[in-house]
């Protein structure tokens, strides 16, 4: 169990540290905030577009520090020590995205709070929002993390993590918009399917892929 | 050879196909309904390509197959080609049918993401320097996806969309008439041998490209040799 808190500790801190949950973070702010001076700022279309428009800018946030999520690992020879540790490989990964989630997805959650104020959400509004995001932002950790496992280490991997990210994170979108928007309980269900899925399958196949980066 | 018997086939097939499309009685919608003859079988294909990719990947994941690694390798640009010609055949469709080229429905939102994952699946193998790691990935990758097949094929009864519903695979047997039923059944026959036919070729040519690959390194150490003991 220390061997998983020190790891989980030690991803936090690094994600703070060198600025990639800033970074994100700022990105989130600013996107919401320009909302308004791209379509007009009539309140009742804000009203229908900021939640669906919060769920893409929050999507686009997590994928700016995707890339250097296994790839800084890599370059500087931890990754060989999280596969070769005497944790599972399987607790290191999940160590490694919930360490993405805390440190990025939580303080989107939060942070949309402050979209729901730009875009005058009404309080079902906001707990819909909140709650979506809540739902789909880990599942989204769990596929980003497994997809900057599987890019690392390869040139222009920024690209390449954007269009393999891209299309998995469609019926996060899709789902988790519909549910901000208030489409009903059935978005939220599927959305908490969908996240609940990619959670599973990314609990196998990431450490697959971590341990092909280290063959 | 065993690949020339499955061309010849697949081309009578396919010619026989052809031959029959020109005859089904003409429907509501005019000349214009038999787009789907070539439509409707290259989506079907298209899933079950990616199924086939899946499933190899699968096969090459866990048993670390090697002949199982070359096939989804194969099967990845395959693929995208009879998805790319299922998109088009459907926008030419859409637009004298429904008057619009696209429209963001269930359907064609997964169909595309389908397209994208297969130039996910391309990319990354290419992008990797290292052949066994880009294979690895690539096989990853395919089996993250695997849940936008379930999505595409029943998203047209979950969601109302302006996308044919179901007529054929359904639980109460198919209600599309039989005189369009028999010439689309041979040309999804057809589009399958057709599928199996290029996907052998590739394997093949993909383990002669290895054989020489292999070929070409020894003779280019046994060269070193040589002129390491004659120099």
């Amino acid at each position: 169990m220390n061997a998983f808190r020190a790891i989980l500790a030690r991803e936090i801190t690094l994600s703070i540290a060198t600025g990639g949950a800033g970074l994100s973070l700022t990105f989130f702010v600013l996107t919401i905030a320009l909302l308004p001076l791209a379509v007009g700022s009539e309140p009742d279309m804000l009203r229908r577009l900021g939640p669906g428009f919060a769920w893409l800018a929050a999507l686009l946030a997590q994928l700016l520090t995707l890339e250097r999520l296994v790839q800084a690992d890599l370059e500087d020879g931890s990754l060989d020590l999280l596969v070769g540790a005497a944790l599972p490989l399987e607790l290191g990964f999940v160590a490694k995205t919930l360490a993405h989630w805390l440190s990025v997805g939580l303080p989107l959650t939060v942070l949309s709070l402050f979209a729901a104020l730009l875009d005058d959400l009404d309080g079902p509004g906001t707990l819909r929002l909140v709650l979506s995001l809540l739902i789909g932002l880990p599942g989204l950790s769990a596929i980003g993390g497994t997809i900057s496992a599987l890019t690392a280490g390869v040139r222009r991997g920024s690209l390449l993590v954007a269009l393999l990210a891209l299309p998995l994170a469609v019926p996060f979108l899709i789902f988790g918009s519909g549910a901000a928007s208030g489409r009903g309980l059935g978005s939220f269900l599927f959305l908490g399917a969908i996240s609940v899925f990619s959670l599973s399958i990314s609990l196998l196949l990431g450490p697959s892929a971590l341990r092909s980066q280290i063959e | 050879m065993p690949w020339t018997a499955v061309a010849t086939a697949v081309l009578f097939v396919i010619g026989l196909a052809l031959s029959l499309q020109t005859s089904p009685a003409d429907y509501q919608q005019g000349e214009a309904v038999r787009i789907m003859y070539i439509h409707v079988p290259a989506a079907w294909i298209a899933m079950a390509a990616y199924a086939v990719m899946a499933g190899a990947s699968l096969v090459a994941l866990v048993w670390r197959h090697t002949l199982a690694d070359v096939a989804a390798e194969v099967t990845a640009p395959l693929g995208a080609v009879f998805t790319a010609i299922a998109l088009t055949t459907g926008m030419l469709w859409g637009k004298p049918m429904w008057g619009t080229y696209w429209v963001w429905d269930a359907r064609l939102t997964s169909v595309l993401v389908l397209f994208f994952l297969y130039l996910g699946a391309i990319a990354i193998r290419e992008a990797h320097e290292d052949r066994a790691r880009g294979g690895r990935a690539a096989q990853i990758l395919a089996l993250l996806g695997v849940v936008n097949l379930p999505i595409i094929k029943f998203s047209v009864d979950w969601w109302n969309t302006l996308h044919q519903g179901e007529s054929i695979f359904r639980a109460s047997g198919p209600t599309i008439a039989a005189s369009m039923l028999w010439p689309l059944g041979i040309m999804a026959l057809a589009y399958t041998l057709l599928f199996a036919m290029l996907m052998m070729l590739r394997i093949r040519t993909m383990i002669f490209r290895q054989q020489v690959r292999a070929a070409s390194a020894r003779r280019a150490s046994t060269s070193e040799l040589h002129e390491a003991a004659h120099a």
